[in-house]
C-alpha cells in the first residue's frame, strides 16, 4: 500500500461525505465523526508504516515519499484531526452565523464545514511529496481554494466575509506571482521538476538576473503561504475574521505544507554551485530577520487573542525561514529537518491556544484577551494547559518551543549569520512580553463573573494529548528526531543531496 | 535514581496540588522527604572517599545530536546547595498557611528548578531547570506581590529573560570551544578545559568567558545588572522572596564556579576580566551598601542588602583560589539561609503589623520576644558576626583575596578591592543594627501589635536559625564537604 492510496482514500471519503451531506442522509455531526475516524485511520496506517510503500512507477518524477514527506503527511493528518475536533467544539458558533434564523433547524448551517478539511488534508499530503512545479501548484490550489470557502464560511458575519475577500484577493495575487515565477523557470530551464531545474541552475551559463528574478517570484508566492514579511499583510485580518478552527488550520496546517514546499523549492534553487544560491540565501535570511521583528513587535500591542496569535505566527514563520536559510547542518540536523522539527513543536502549542479559544467562543466569550481574565479560578486545568502552550510559544526551556528555537538559533550561530541571530534574540525577548501578558490575564483576579469553559470529552482527550506532546518534545526531543531519521527503509528519490 | 527523585518530587507534588491535592500538606511532605534524601546523600558521599569527584551519576539520552542527556550527578558543592534548597523550601512552605494553591505550586516549581539546576550535569538541563522558575516567580509577583507589582514583574521577566539569553549565547560558545574533537556535546563532564595550547584565539575564549560572566552575573544581580533584584524581592510574596533570594540567585554563582571558571581557567584570570569584575563587585558592595543605608522600609532594606552581599561572594570568585572560592561557597549557603529567614520574618511583620516602614514601627520586642530573638540571630548572621554561619564565609573570602599579598610589591588591585570591601562590613552593620533597633526596641508605637507565632510556626524559624548557629560554630561540616570537590574542579 502506498501513501498515494491514503490521499485518494481521504479524497473519496470527502466526496462521499459531501454527497451524504447534501442529501441529508446522516446527521451533520456524524459527518464530523466519520471524517475523524477516516483521518485517524489514515494516521494509524501512516505511523505503523503500512502506508509508506514505494511510489508507483512513472510517478517518481513528480512525487516522492522520503522521510520528510512522511513526516509532513503525518503533520497534515494530525492537524486535520485536531481541526475537526475543534470544529465540533465550535459548531454552535458556526451555526449561529450561517442559519438565517438561529432557531431554524439544528445544525442546518454546518454543511460542508466538516467535509472541506478533508480536501485540505489531501492537498497538504500531496504537497509533502510534490517535487514538480505542476504537482506543487495543483496541490497548493486544492488547499487554497478549500480555504477560500472555509475562511468566509460564517456568511452572516461581516468579519468573516471580509476575511474571505481579503484571503481570496491576496491568495490569488500570490498564486499569480507563483505561477509567473514558475513559468519563468520553465522558460529558462525547460524543466518543471525541481531536480531538473536545480541541475540546469548548477550548469547555468547565462546571466544571473533572469533565474534570480524567477526564483524570487516563486519564493514570494510561497512567502504568502507561510506568512513571511512582506507578504504577511493578510494574516491578522484573515486570522481574526475566519472561524477559529479555520484560523488554527491556516496557522498550522497551511503553514506546514507551505514550509515543506518552500523547503524543497528553496533547496533545489540554492543547491551547491547554483548560480542563484548565494543571493537567494541572503534574500531568505533578510526576510527571516525582518519577519521575526515585524511579527514580534506588532504582536505587542494586540488585545485580540486571535490577532496576537496571527502576529506570533508571522514571528514563527521568521524562525522557520531562518532555519531554512542557515545552510549548515547542526551535527545531525539538516536545515530542512530543523524546520520540520520546529513545525513539530509549533503544532501542539498553537493548537492548544486555538482549542481553548474555540471552546471559549462557543461558551459565549469573545476573542479578546481580557475575556479570559481569571480563567484559572474556574478551569485550572484549561488555564494550566494554555499557560504551558504560551510558555512554549515564548520558548521557555523544558517545553517544545525551546527545543525548536534552540536548534534554529544554534544553526544560525554556527552558520555565522550573526545579524539575523541578534534579531532573532531580540524577537525572542519580545515574545516573552506578549505571551506572558496573556498568562498574567489567566491568573488575574476576575472582576465580576468568571468564565466557565466546558469541553467535550473528545476535546479533553485532544487537549491532554497536545499538552503531553509539548512536554514530551521539550524534555525528550529524540522522539521527533526519531520520526525524522527513522531507520525504516523508504524508497525515495532524494531531491537534493 | 535518588537524584532524579529529588529533582522530580517537587515537580510531581506541584502537579498533584494543581490537580487538587491539599497544598500545604503535599508541599511539606515533598520537601521533607527531599530534605531527608539530601541529608542521606551527604552522609553517603562523605563515606565514599571519591577524592571530590561526581558521585551518584546516571544519564538518560534525550537527543543524540547535538548530544543532550538528562544527566545527574552530585559532589560536595552541589550537595551543599541542594541542602540549602531543601531547607529553604521546607521553611517556605511550612510557614505559608491558608494561601491559594498557586503559592504552593510556585514554591514547589521554584524548588524543583533549583534542585535540577544544582544536580544536573548536562548544560542543557542545568540551564533549562533554572529557567523553569521564571514563570512561577513572574506570576507570583504580578498577582500576589506588593507595591507596584505588575511593573516589577515585567521588569524582572524581561531582565532575567535577556540575561538568560546572553547566558545561552555564552553557553553555546562554551560548548563550541570545549567539546572534545568538535563533537557538540552538552555533557559538562565530557567538556574539556580550554587552555593556551588548545589552539583557540585568546580574545575569542575571553569573550566567551565575559559573556558567561555577564549572563550569570545578571542572574546574581552583579552591579550594574542588578536593578531588577531589589524591587523584585521587595514586591515578591514571602515564599517566593525566600526561595528566589535565598536559593535561586545562587545559581549564577554556582554556574561560574562549576561551569565557567573550570572550563575557561585562563580567561577567568585574564587581567581585564579580573578588573572588570572587581569594579562591578565594588559597585555591589559600596554603591548598593549606601543605597541600602537609605532604605526606609524593611523589605527594601533586605532586598538591597541581598544585592550588596553578592559582592562578597564575587570577591571570593575573583580571588580564584581554593580558599576564596570555598569561602564564597560557604557564604552562598549562609546568605541563602539568613536572607530566607529575614524575608520570612519580614513577611510575618507585614501580615501582622500591616506596615514595614521604620517610622511606623517600634518596640515590638515587648510583645514578640521570640521574633525579636530570631530576627537578631538572622540580622547578626547577615552582618557577619562571629559564631554565625556568614562570618566564616566572609573571613575565608577576605583571606583568600588577600592571600598573595607581597609586602615588597605593594597592593594589587585585588587587594585594594578587598580593603575597600571590608568597609562593606561596617556599612551592613550600620543599616542592620539600626533596622533592628528601630523595629524591635525603643518606644512601642500605638496601634501596632505583633505577637509571637505559635509552636508550629516557630519550627521553620528555629530550624533556619539553628542551621546558622551550627554552621557558624562548626563551619568545617560544610567546608570539608566542598573542599575536595573544589580540588577536583581545579581550584588550588
Amino acid at each position: 500500500m502506498n501513501t498515494l492510496s491514503l490521499e485518494l482514500g481521504l479524497g473519496v471519503l470527502g466526496l462521499l461525505l459531501l454527497v451524504a451531506e447534501s442529501f441529508s442522509f446522516i446527521p451533520r455531526k456524524s459527518i464530523a465523526y466519520i471524517a475523524i475516524a477516516g483521518v485517524a485511520a489514515a494516521l494509524v496506517l501512516l505511523v505503523t508504516g503500512l502506508a509508506g510503500g514505494a511510489v508507483p512507477a512513472g510517478m517518481q518524477e513528480f512525487y516522492v515519499v522520503d522521510r520528510l514527506a512522511l513526516f509532513y503527511k503525518g503533520l497534515a493528518l494530525v492537524s486535520t484531526l485536531v481541526v475537526i475536533v475543534l470544529s465540533l467544539e465550535y459548531a454552535s458558533v458556526i451555526n449561529q452565523f450561517v442559519s438565517a434564523k438561529p432557531e431554524q433547524t439544528k445544525e442546518a448551517g454546518l454543511g460542508e464545514f466538516f467535509c472541506l478539511p478533508l480536501f485540505v488534508c489531501v492537498g497538504m499530503m500531496v504537497m509533502a511529496s510534490a517535487v514538480d512545479m505542476i504537482t506543487i501548484f495543483v496541490a497548493l490550489e486544492l488547499v487554497t481554494i478549500s480555504f477560500y470557502v472555509l475562511v468566509s464560511f460564517m456568511r452572516r458575519n461581516a468579519l468573516s466575509l471580509e476575511a474571505g475577500v481579503k484571503y481570496l484577493i491576496l491568495g490569488a495575487l500570490s498564486t499569480g506571482l507563483l505561477v509567473y515565477g514558475m513559468a519563468w523557470l520553465y522558460g529558462l530551464t525547460g524543466q518543471t521538476t525541481l531536480a531538473g531545474i536545480s541541475e540546469k541552475l548548477v550548469n547555468w551559463e547565462g546571466g544571473v538576473t533572469a533565474p534570480l528574478f524567477a526564483s524570487v517570484l516563486v519564493l514570494a508566492g510561497l512567502g504568502f503561504k507561510v506568512a513571511a514579511v512582506p507578504f504577511q499583510i493578510w494574516v491578522p485580518d484573515v486570522y481574526q475574521g475566519a472561524p477559529t478552527p479555520v484560523t488554527a488550520f491556516l496557522s498550522v496546517g497551511s503553514k506546514a505544507s507551505g514550509v515543506i514546499v518552500l523547503t524543497r523549492v528553496f533547496e533545489s534553487l540554492v543547491v551547491g554551485g547554483s548560480v542563484v544560491g548565494q543571493p537567494l540565501t541572503q534574500f531568505v535570511l533578510i526576510l527571516a530577520g525582518v519577519t521575526i521583528l515585524v511579527g514580534n513587535f506588532a504582536a505587542i500591542r494586540q488585545t485580540n487573542f486571535k490577532r496576537l496569535l496571527a502576529y506570533s505566527s508571522i514571528a514563527h514563520a521568521g524562525f522557520l525561514l531562518l532555519a531554512l536559510g542557515s545552510r549548515h547542518s547542526v551535527s545531525g540536523f539538516s536545515p530542512a529537518e530543523i524546520a520540520a522539527f520546529y513545525l513539530a513543536t509549533y503544532v501542539p502549542m498553537t493548537f492548544v491556544c486555538f482549542l481553548v479559544l474555540s471552546a471559549a467562543r462557543a461558551q459565549g466569550l469573545s476573542d479578546e484577551i481580557v475575556s479570559l481574565t481569571g480563567l484559572a479560578k474556574k478551569c485550572p486545568v484549561l488555564a494550566g494547559a494554555l499557560m504551558l502552550a504560551l510558555a512554549s510559544l515564548a520558548g521557555l526551556p523544558l517545553t517544545a518551543g525551546f527545543m525548536g528555537k534552540m536548534l534554529v538559533i544554534f544553526s544560525a550561530a554556527y552558520d555565522g549569520s550573526y545579524l539575523v541571530l541578534a534579531l532573532a534574540v531580540i524577537g525572542a525577548i519580545t515574545g516573552f512580553y506578549y505571551y506572558f501578558k496573556v498568562i498574567l490575564v489567566l491568573y488575574a483576579k476576575p472582576d465580576g463573573a468568571t468564565p466557565t469553559i466546558k469541553l467535550s470529552r473528545l476535546s479533553r482527550v485532544t487537549l491532554a494529548v497536545l499538552t503531553a506532546a509539548i512536554v514530551v518534545i521539550g524534555v525528550y526531543p529524540k522522539s521527533v528526531q526519531g520520526m525524522l531519521k527513522g531507520t525504516k527503509k523508504v524508497e525515495a528519490v532524494a531531491v537534493v543531496k | 535514581m535518588i537524584l532524579q527523585i529529588i529533582i522530580l518530587l517537587p515537580l510531581l507534588a506541584a502537579l498533584a496540588v494543581w490537580l487538587g491535592a491539599p497544598g500545604r500538606i503535599t508541599s511539606i511532605l515533598a520537601s521533607g522527604v527531599n530534605l531527608l534524601l539530601v541529608l542521606g546523600l551527604i552522609w553517603q558521599y562523605q563515606g565514599m572517599g571519591l577524592e571530590g569527584g561526581m558521585a551518584f551519576k546516571s544519564a538518560f539520552t534525550v537527543l543524540d545530536q547535538p548530544h543532550i542527556q538528562f544527566a545527574v550527578g552530585a559532589d560536595g558543592i552541589s550537595l551543599t546547595l541542594a541542602l540549602l534548597t531543601a531547607l529553604v523550601t521546607m521553611a517556605a512552605v511550612w510557614s505559608t498557611v491558608g494561601k491559594d494553591a498557586i503559592y504552593y505550586i510556585a514554591s514547589l516549581l521554584i524548588a524543583g528548578g533549583a534542585f535540577g539546576a544544582f544536580l544536573c550535569t548536562d548544560l542543557f538541563f542545568i540551564y533549562a531547570f533554572h529557567e523553569l522558575a521564571l514563570i512561577p516567580t513572574f506570576l507570583m509577583i504580578a498577582l500576589y506581590g506588593y507595591g507596584d507589582r505588575k511593573a516589577v514583574a515585567w521588569k524582572i521577566t524581561l531582565y532575567l529573560g535577556a540575561g538568560s539569553l546572553i547566558l545561552l549565547a555564552g553557553l553555546a560558545g562554551l560548548v563550541w570551544l570545549c567539546s572534545p574533537d568538535n563533537k557538540i556535546t552538552f555533557d559538562l563532564l565530557a567538556l574539556e578545559p580550554v587552555t593556551a595550547d588548545s589552539g583557540y584565539a585568546k580574545w575569542w575564549v575571553e569573550a566567551t568567558y565575559f559573556t558567561l560572566l555577564i549572563g550569570f552575573g545578571t542572574l546574581v544581580s552583579l552591579f550594574p545588572f542588578h536593578s531588577w533584584a531589589a524591587p523584585a524581592y521587595a514586591a515578591a510574596p514571602t515564599p517566593v522572596a525566600m526561595l528566589h533570594a535565598g536559593v535561586l540567585k545562587k545559581f549564577g554563582l554556582y554556574g561560574l564556579i562549576r561551569i565557567a571558571m573550570p572550563l575557561l581557567p585562563e580567561a577567568a584570570q585574564a587581567t581585564w576580566i579580573q578588573h572588570a569584575l572587581l569594579y562591578m563587585l565594588l559597585g555591589n558592595i559600596l554603591v548598593m551598601g549606601l543605597v541600602t543605608i537609605h532604605q526606609r522600609r524593611l523589605d527594601g532594606l533586605l532586598a538591597n542588602s541581598s544585592v550588596m552581599h553578592m559582592g562578597y561572594i564575587f570577591l571570593g570568585l575573583a580571588a580564584g583560589n581554593a580558599l576564596g572560592v570555598n569561602g564564597a561557597l560557604l557564604l552562598m549557603f549562609a546568605h541563602g539561609i539568613s536572607i530566607a529567614l529575614l524575608f520570612l520574618l519580614c513577611g510575618k511583620l507585614r501580615s501582622q503589623a500591616g506596615t514595614l516602614e521604620f517610622e511606623k514601627l517600634g518596640g515590638l520586642a515587648g510583645n514578640a520576644p521570640f521574633l525579636s530573638l530570631v530576627f537578631g540571630i538572622a540580622a547578626f548572621a547577615s552582618i557577619g558576626l562571629p559564631g554565625l554561619a556568614n562570618f566564616a564565609g566572609e573571613v575565608l573570602v577576605f583571606l583568600g583575596a588577600f592571600k598573595d599579598f607581597d609586602a615588597a610589591e605593594g597592593f594589587t588591585f585585588l587587594q585594594v578591592a578587598t580593603i575597600l570591601s571590608l568597609w562593606g562590613v561596617v556599612i551592613s552593620a550600620v543599616y542592620m543594627l539600626r533596622a533592628y533597633r528601630k523595629i524591635f526596641f525603643g518606644k512601642a508605637v500605638s496601634g501596632i501589635f505583633v505577637s509571637d507565632p505559635g509552636i508550629s510556626q516557630r519550627i521553620p524559624l528555629v530550624v533556619l536559625a539553628g542551621v546558622l548557629l551550627v554552621v557558624g560554630c562548626q563551619p568545617g561540616l560544610l567546608l570539608n564537604l566542598m573542599q575536595f570537590s573544589l580540588g577536583a574542579l581545579g581550584f588550588k
